[in-house]
């Protein structure tokens, strides 16, 4: 893994007095207090992150959070006031805060691409130039232009509507323009500002996994801006929460759900649906908590039911009622129909908390967890209905 | 008070030795300009002329058909051009329309440059907008006076006096049209790497496109409607009949030439606008 961007210790500051509240900003004044004394507003604040290569980075926060901003300043669109923001170009890093006209034009036609929240789509042009309209910037003749594009299209499944104008298409369909129009630049680094925000529901979850499906043919790498919690959960490797211009949190989804960092994170947690987060280690019981009986564990007393291991944490056997329940080892290609009533699941403590769900809800027993050095904890309907019940929100996962 | 009445200032005292310090240094210029133009404007009157007159008929003909696929405007063109035609106005109502289409020519020509610049300068166009004011309220014939002492008496000045009248539209309407574009196709095509000069052709022109349109459209009209204070000065054209008929209370001739240049300003308006209302719809 290597890093495609790089951002140090960015501000960016909008107004035509920038120093002084640069000045200000150093001396540690909040943004309001700069926007009463100079008038100017920062957009945002002492950013650092990296975005490793072909990952998902999601910029989330309220509006006016300053995720836009910073979105905008990897391609040059915002003026970089100050600091350091850097863009992986082959093998160097080209620093956007003080590039001239030549590679900025360079790096956004060859580089970066973008996907606008209002798709930005040129209203006079057929949907498959709008496609081809990076190419055109890049001086490529019309021919060569329009069987790239059409590629693209195709990729988006609107092969067919490569002779519409872009008002003839719904909403959805002409943010798919969009993504296409942003991937036949052939860039590996794609910036997308709220995409789905101005879609509908069904629409935009339904786009959602057309982005997954896609990321994962193409491996770019993604930065994207969301007002949604949910969205950002679902789709970013890595979240970054922003308020008021500043990068306030950092880290895995899952770590965010878990350890919100302050009231602000905490309130956008509260509301989010743990089902597509939490992941096996974090809603599982220690096998040290489980009732022992020799070197039998007991995972259901009123059912009778139990497993043995051996002294290295390898499963021997298990039994409800006597009998000997059949084990499955779950692999990321198994299906819920090789799964009967009674089959004793063992999975990787990565497994996500739907997963699991779907799991015990097949089987009707609890699902066992093992990593390579053996087994490690269990998932039991307490531990679903605590974590439903958003319990293990603010708690430590061990 | 009297004082005050007495010392008069000089302003158009002020505004004659302009003129006269421009005829006197600058005649080789403007006398460049009123040759070329003369030039341009005899020739393509030439050589309208030179067709048999059903050709410049069936040809506008064709073209109201293409642009709106309206037989009733078909009928309507042939039944007008003919009409002028058997009233005997066919000469002026060529060297009319030569003239408005050198007039609007020119003015989109100039106009468009200057209307995109003032709406990428903000500067440019605070200096501008009392210009266009000045020129679209100030009565034609006070500018007629030093345009006809710059350039002679003739086709020219009439051009020019028409030209001074009209651009302001192309202007104002590609300011508008420019400075309208929404601010998220500019970052679209920066985003994927414009130049300013890509900009410009691919994103700007294209968007503000329907208002220059318009612009041209009202040029058209604004010019045709200076064709009698043109002929004042002795451009040719469906004016001079006019203006003849005025000076000899001519009745049927004054009703004839009018009717003619009503005419022709219906065919050239719905010829132009309406492909662009039908847009705006």
């Amino acid at each position: 893994m290597s890093v495609a961007v790089s951002i140090k210790n960015l501000d960016v500051v909008f107004g035509k007095k920038v120093k002084p509240a640069l000045e200000l900003l150093a001396q540690g004044k909040t943004r309001q207090e700069i926007i009463e004394a100079t008038g100017q507003v920062v957009g945002v604040q002492d950013a650092s992150i990296e975005v490793q290569r072909g990952e998902i980075c999601v910029l989330m926060g309220l509006s006016g959070s300053g995720k836009s901003s910073l979105l905008r300043a990897v391609n040059g669109l915002n003026p970089i006031s100050r600091g350091e923001l850097l863009v992986q170009d082959g093998d160097e890093m080209v620093n956007m805060a003080n590039c001239d006209a030549n590679t900025l034009r360079h790096m956004r036609s060859k580089r970066v691409s973008m996907v606008f929240q209002k798709f930005a789509l040129m209203p006079w042009l057929s949907v498959l130039d709008n496609v081809a309209f990076g190419l055109e910037m890049q001086g490529i003749g019309k021919a060569e232009r329009r069987r790239r594009a059409m590629e693209k299209l195709e990729m988006v499944g609107l092969d067919k509507w490569a002779r519409k104008l872009p008002h003839e298409l719904s909403g959805g369909m002409q943010q798919r323009v969009g993504l296409a129009r942003a991937f036949a630049m052939d860039s590996d680094i794609l910036l997308m500002d709220e995409p789905f925000s101005a879609l509908d529901p069904l629409i935009r979850n339904q786009l959602q996994d057309e982005l997954l499906e896609l990321q994962r043919k193409l491996n770019k790498t993604i930065i994207f801006v969301s007002h949604d919690l949910d969205e950002a959960l679902k789709i970013g490797t890595h979240i970054a929460i922003m308020e008021s211009a500043r990068i306030i949190q950092h880290g895995r989804p899952e770590d965010i759900v878990l350890n919100p960092c302050n009231e602000y994170v905490r309130n956008f947690v509260a509301h989010t649906n743990p089902l597509n987060v939490l992941k096996g280690r974090s809603l599982m019981t220690g096998l040290d908590q489980l009732e022992r009986l020799d070197e039998m564990l007991v995972l259901n007393r009123e059912e009778n039911s139990w497993f043995k291991m051996d002294a290295q944490g390898q499963l021997l056997s298990a039994s409800r009622q006597e009998t000997a329940l059949q084990l499955h080892q779950w692999e990321s290609s198994s299906t819920l129909n090789d799964l009967n009533e009674g089959t004793l699941v063992v999975a990787s403590p990565d497994i996500s908390m739907r997963e699991a769900l779907e799991i015990r809800y097949q089987t009707g027993l609890p699902v066992l967890l093992r990593e390579a050095s053996g087994l490690v904890g269990v998932l039991r309907d307490r531990d679903f209905y605590h974590a439903l019940l958003g319990k293990h929100f603010g708690t430590d996962p061990a | 008070m009297n004082w005050f009445t007495d010392h008069k200032i000089p302003l158009g005292s002020w505004m004659e030795l302009f003129v006269d310090w421009l005829t006197t240094h600058a005649a080789g210029f403007f006398d460049t300009i009123a040759i070329s133009l003369e030039w341009l404007i005899l020739n393509m009157v030439a050589i309208f002329q030179w067709f048999p007159v059903y050709v410049p008929i069936l040809m506008t003909a064709a073209l109201a058909w293409l642009l709106h696929r309206s037989l009733g405007l078909v009928i309507f063109v042939v039944a007008a051009l003919l009409l002028i035609l058997n009233l005997g106005y066919w000469q002026e109502m060529l060297e009319t329309f030569v003239l408005v289409l050198a007039a609007t020519t020119l003015s989109v020509v100039l106009g468009l440059p200057i209307g995109v610049l003032a709406a990428h300068k903000p500067w440019v166009y605070t200096i501008l907008r009392p210009i266009l004011d000045l020129m679209q309220t100030i009565p034609t014939f006070v500018y007629l006076i030093p345009t006809l002492v710059l350039f002679g008496l003739g086709v020219v000045p009439g051009l020019i006096s028409t030209i001074i009248f009209a651009i302001a539209a192309p202007i104002r309407l590609t300011y508008l049209g420019i400075s309208k574009v929404p601010e998220e196709l500019i970052e679209a095509g920066k985003a994927f790497g414009a130049t300013p000069m890509k900009l410009l052709l691919k994103v700007e022109l294209p968007a503000a496109m329907p208002n220059i349109m318009a612009g041209i459209t009202q040029c058209i009209m604004l010019s045709l409607s200076m064709v009698v204070i043109a002929a004042l000065v002795g451009a040719d054209g469906l004016g001079k009949p006019v203006v003849r008929a005025l000076n000899t209370v001519n009745i049927s001739q004054g009703f004839e030439a009018g009717l003619a240049i009503v005419l022709v300003a219906i065919i050239l308006d719905r010829i132009c606008k309406a492909p662009n209302a039908k847009e705006e719809a």
